[in-house]
């Protein structure tokens, strides 16, 4: 009893001792995308230095609100901000995990990777051009698949959404008459097909619509088990999606020529890229207020460079290059500083 | 208004008690305020915050069809007609069978039967939106694409939405029916009856007459509570913004569209562009609960 309870005193002095200047939580907001990967880390890393990561998956948008309202010590989001907007704010942005967007369609009879299309076809079909599974466009692409008779409802996402950016940036990529019609955003106008709100409203009018094809994040397909296709990509190969094509994307990325960290993995020129990848962004002040809390985002971050990986990828996430990774920690050193001191200079 | 000297709460009570009155008063009073306070802000704030979608776009933002995010260009028209539409399908709907349920339970039922179906009903009436959502995504929707609306392809539509409205309003004015028509003395509709009039004759010339004005109250109510309810619109309309060609098409409401787009909308003008649709929805529920009390007036003369 006595050794519990000098135990416990121990413990409170140690609290007393390491923490009295610095936070012993972490606040941040925005992109529910890597929501998941988020609570995971933060919930081992709280395990281990007592420090815990309160996260709220509110969007993107409403992430990179809160972060310019310095109400959250990080934002987070899923479309990177453009060099010009991150300088008019005061904010610095890094990458923390990749993912891919697959396109998931319902077709009977017809297997899941058996369709083969391409980018062009792709926004055609969104466009609501391409009207029909049994269309010459699509069978050209698909010899000796016995395409269903039936229509192409499009299913897409209502809610603005990460997801949607990464998707409509691809098809402005690879389709000229959706750049010039519709473009790229986290919502857009969308030409044709129903909305369903969320990742799980997509999922459901696919799977009980026959002949429909909408589009989700990666991880989500998987566990849901929808029929996804294969896609091709920039040296012309058909890939599926998955962790290998989403981790060969990051590997060609120019990751340190891009300014602004402003970095979009679609349509890598790898052989096994898969077209539709893209990482997920963390927002912080440049010049913090508070020096430690913010030191305290950076350390976190540079924890789940160093160990969060296996999590990451248990759920379907890729983690990115060592190589990035050692030299996004040794910009921060560089670029964010409070009274001209670097806030954090790695471990 | 009788002078405040004259009211009940002062009026001969002692003088402790008189102290203890009009902190009473006060504190009522004060709730009062507090409440007007927060309409008025809300309102303050609703145009404050969409006024630079009504000065960009003016008046075209009523009419116009077009709301794309990524010009920044924004037309109101789209989620305007739908919000109507729907509210008015639901309420064709739902006024007829909520009249039914409530006329059974008050005049054909046994008592003890007709407490526990008015039980059941209230049940209902408080089940949140989004159950009914889930309920009308993951059943409803799939239902009707494979049995109903097969050249549709999709459940997603703006008649599916006004379904599950209509199942949403229901019970709640089959509720208040039901209260209403147990207001109507019990001595009338004996009277009625022993004039040898059959039930369908007490109900249209006894009943329904001596409470017209609830009963255009409850409508009204009724008919707000669809306009503004947003999440199982939101799971089930198929979200498509412009006009719909048809009541099988997929469209939008106002609130549909807030709370699909409000999270993620980064730039200024979709911001201002929701709030002033929320503004919007805020003057056609006033403008309800305006025309109810103008019914109102009417049907008292």
């Amino acid at each position: 009893m006595i050794r519990h309870r000098s135990a416990v005193w121990a413990w409170v002095a140690a609290m007393a001792v390491a923490c009295p200047a610095c936070a012993t939580e972490i606040t941040g907001a925005g992109a529910t995308f890597p929501a998941p990967v988020y609570a995971k880390w933060g919930e081992a890393y709280r395990r281990q230095t007592g420090i815990s990561l309160n996260y709220q998956a509110i969007g993107s948008g409403g992430g990179i609100k809160q972060i310019k309202a310095n109400t959250v010590d990080f934002g987070a989001t899923d479309r990177p901000l453009k060099p010009a907007e991150l300088a008019a704010a005061g904010l610095y942005q890094f990458p923390t995990v990749v993912g891919g967007v697959a396109p998931i369609v319902n077709l009977p009879d017809v297997r899941s990777g058996q369709i083969r299309l391409s980018g062009p076809l792709l926004g055609d079909i969104f466009l609501g051009k391409v009207r029909r599974w049994d269309a010459p466009q699509i069978a050209a692409l698909n010899p000796g698949v016995a395409l269903p008779r039936l229509p192409i409802t499009v299913v897409h996402r209502s809610d603005g959404s990460g997801t949607t950016f990464l998707f409509t940036s691809y098809l402005a990529l690879k389709n000229r008459e959706w750049a010039l019609r519709v473009g790229a955003s986290d919502a857009v106008s969308w030409p044709a097909g129903i909305g369903g709100k969320g990742s799980d409203g997509v999922a459901a009018f696919v799977k009980q619509t026959p002949g429909s094809i909408g589009y989700v994040e990666f991880a989500y397909a998987r566990q849901n088990g929808a029929g996804t296709i294969l896609l091709q990509n920039k040296a012309g190969h058909f890939v599926a999606p998955g962790a290998a094509t989403f981790g060969a994307a990051a590997k060609a990325a120019n990751w340190l020529r891009s300014p602004g960290n402003h970095v979009l993995l679609l349509d890598e020129s790898h052989p096994d890229a898969w077209p539709i990848t893209g990482a997920t962004f963390i927002l912080v002040h440049r010049r913090p207020s508070d020096a430690a809390r913010s030191g305290q985002v950076l350390r976190f971050f540079d924890w789940t460079y160093d160990s969060g990986d296996s999590l990451a990828a248990g759920l379907d996430y890729v983690p990115l290059p060592r190589i990035v990774k050692t030299l996004l920690v040794r910009q921060w050193g560089a670029l964010i500083k409070a009274d001209g001191k670097p806030v954090y200079v790695g471990r | 208004m009788p002078a405040p000297s004259l009211s009940p709460a002062t009026r001969g009570a002692p003088p402790g008690h008189a102290l203890g009155e009009i902190a009473f008063r006060f504190a009522c009073a004060a709730a009062v305020t507090l409440l007007l306070a927060a309409i008025a802000g809300l309102i303050f704030s609703l145009i404050l915050g969409g006024f630079p979608a009504f000065r960009a776009f003016g008046f075209g933002f009523l009419t116009s069809t077009e709301w794309n995010p990524v010009t920044d260009v924004y037309g109101a028209a789209g989620p305007i007609v739908g919000t109507l539409i729907t509210a008015f399908v639901a309420l064709l709907i739902a006024l007829p069978l909520a009249l039914g349920v409530a006329i059974f339970l008050v005049e054909f039922c046994p008592a003890r039967l007709s407490r526990a179906l008015a039980i059941a009903v209230e049940l209902l009436a408080g089940i949140p939106s989004i159950v009914y959502g889930m309920w009308g995504l993951f059943f409803l929707a799939p239902w009707f694409a494979a049995h109903v609306e097969l050249p549709m392809m999709s459940g997603a539509n703006i008649f599916t939405a006004s379904l599950i409205l209509a199942l949403m309003v229901l019970p709640y004015m089959a509720a208040v029916f039901r209260e209403l028509f147990l207001t109507v003395p019990l001595h009338m509709r004996e009277a009625a009856y022993a004039l040898g009039c059959t039930p369908f004759e007490v109900v249209r010339a006894v009943v329904i007459p001596s409470v017209r004005r609830g009963m255009i109250g409850v409508i009204m109510l009724g008919l707000g509570r669809a306009l503004g309810e947003t999440m199982a619109v939101t799971f089930i309309i198929g979200n498509a913004h412009g006009l719909p060609h048809s009541l099988f098409d997929s469209g939008s409401t106002i609130a549909s569209t807030i709370a699909n787009e409000f999270a993620e909308a980064t730039s200024d003008m979709h911001s201002a562009a929701l709030i002033a649709l929320g503004f919007l929805l805020f003057v056609m529920s006033f403008a309800v609960l305006a025309i109810a009390r103008l019914l109102l007036r009417g049907a008292r003369q």
